[in-house]
C-alpha cells in the first residue's frame, strides 16, 4: 500500500476515538439530568463537576484528534 | 484568498530578527496576542479596583466576580490551606481564559492554539507544584504513589501506576487545552469555508451553523479555562493536602 494512503486510513481510524467521547459525554449528562430529576436542590451544588466531567470527557475524543494529525503530519 | 482551515495558526515574525545563540526570540503574532491578552486583563483589573464603589459598575462587578468565582474555586477543591497559592491560580486562568477569549474575535490569533505555549504553562505548574509537596511534607511526599488500602500483591504495580499517571498530568493538561482549541478553531473555520464554497444560494445554512459554532466555541473557551484551573487546583490539593 502506499504510505500516502495508509497515512489516510490511519487519521479516518483515529476518528474512532469520538465515539467513546460521544458515549461518556451522553452518560455524564444524562446521568446529571436524571439525577437532577429526582433531587432538584442538590443539582446547583453539582453544577462545577457536571461541567468538569464533560471537559474531561470530551478531552479524550479530542486525543484521538492529536493523534490523527501526528499521523498526518509528523511522519 | 486562502480557504486552508489550519492558516490560521500560522506563526510569523512581526519586527526584527533576534537570535541569541540558537535561540530565535523575534516578536511574533503569538506574542503580540499573549501582549493583548495580558494588557487586557491588567487592564480590566485596574479600571475595576480604581473606583471601589458600594454600588458597582459593570466593570467593577466584573472583576469581582472573576476574584469571587476563583477563591471558591480554590476553597472548595485544595481546601483553605491552598489560599495562598491564590494569585497563582488567578493568573493561570485570567491568562487561559482571556488568550481563548481574545482568539475568539475574528482575525485574531489563538495563543492556546499551540501546543507548546499550553505545554510550557503546564510544566511550570507541575514542577512548581512537585517543588511544593516536598518543601511541605519532605520524602514523605512520596506516599502519594502509595494508596492506602491496597494488597501487597498488587502494589508494586499500583504504584507504576501511579508513578506514571503522575508523570503524564503536564501532557494531558496541555494537549486537553490544546486539543479543544484547535479543533474548535479548525472547525468555525471549514464551516466559514463552507460558507464561501456554496455561495449566495447555499451559504445560508452553514452561515447559521457557523454563528451556532461561535456560541459553542465561546463556552469551551470559558470551561477548558475553568478546566484547567480546576485542575492545577486538584494538583495543589494533593501536594498540600496528602491522603486526606
Amino acid at each position: 500500500m502506499e504510505l500516502e494512503a495508509a497515512k489516510m486510513i490511519g487519521a479516518g481510524l483515529a476518528a474512532i476515538a469520538l465515539a467513546g467521547a460521544g458515549v461518556g459525554i451522553g452518560i455524564i449528562f444524562g446521568n446529571y439530568l436524571s439525577a437532577a430529576m429526582r433531587n432538584p436542590s442538590a443539582a446547583q451544588k453539582q453544577f462545577p463537576n457536571l461541567l468538569l466531567g464533560f471537559a474531561l470527557a470530551e478531552a479524550t475524543g479530542l486525543f484521538g484528534l492529536v493523534i490523527a494529525l501526528i499521523i498526518l503530519f509528523a511522519f | 484568498m486562502t480557504l486552508n482551515p489550519m492558516h490560521q495558526f500560522e506563526v510569523y515574525r512581526l519586527g526584527p530578527e533576534i537570535i541569541f545563540g540558537t535561540v530565535n526570540l523575534s516578536f511574533t503574532n503569538s506574542s503580540l496576542f499573549m501582549l493583548i491578552s495580558t494588557l487586557a486583563i491588567l487592564a480590566m483589573l485596574y479600571l475595576g479596583t480604581k473606583k471601589k464603589l458600594l454600588v458597582p459598575s459593570k466593570i467593577q462587578l466584573v472583576t469581582e466576580m472573576s476574584y469571587t468565582f476563583v477563591a471558591k474555586m480554590i476553597n472548595d477543591t485544595a481546601g483553605s490551606s491552598a489560599k495562598p497559592f491564590f494569585p497563582f491560580i488567578f493568573t493561570i486562568f485570567m491568562f487561559v481564559l482571556f488568550c481563548n477569549m481574545v482568539g475568539m474575535l475574528p482575525y485574531s490569533f489563538t495563543v492556546t492554539s499551540h501546543i507548546i505555549v499550553t505545554f510550557a504553562l503546564a510544566v511550570f505548574i507541575f514542577i512548581g507544584i512537585t517543588i511544593i509537596g516536598f518543601i511541605k511534607h519532605g520524602i514523605k511526599y512520596l506516599e502519594l504513589f502509595v494508596p492506602k488500602g491496597v494488597p501487597l500483591v498488587l502494589l508494586p504495580l499500583i504504584v507504576i501506576i501511579e508513578i506514571i499517571s503522575y508523570l503524564s498530568r503536564p501532557i494531558s493538561l496541555s494537549v486537553r487545552l490544546f486539543a479543544n482549541m484547535m479543533a474548535g478553531h479548525t472547525m468555525l473555520k471549514v464551516f466559514g469555508g463552507f460558507v464561501i464554497s456554496l455561495g449566495l444560494l447555499g451559504g445560508w445554512l452553514p452561515l447559521g451553523f457557523s454563528i451556532a459554532l461561535i456560541g459553542l466555541e465561546i463556552l469551551v473557551a470559558f470551561l477548558q479555562a475553568y478546566v484547567f484551573a480546576i485542575l492545577t487546583c486538584i494538583y495543589l490539593n494533593d501536594a498540600l493536602n496528602l491522603h486526606h
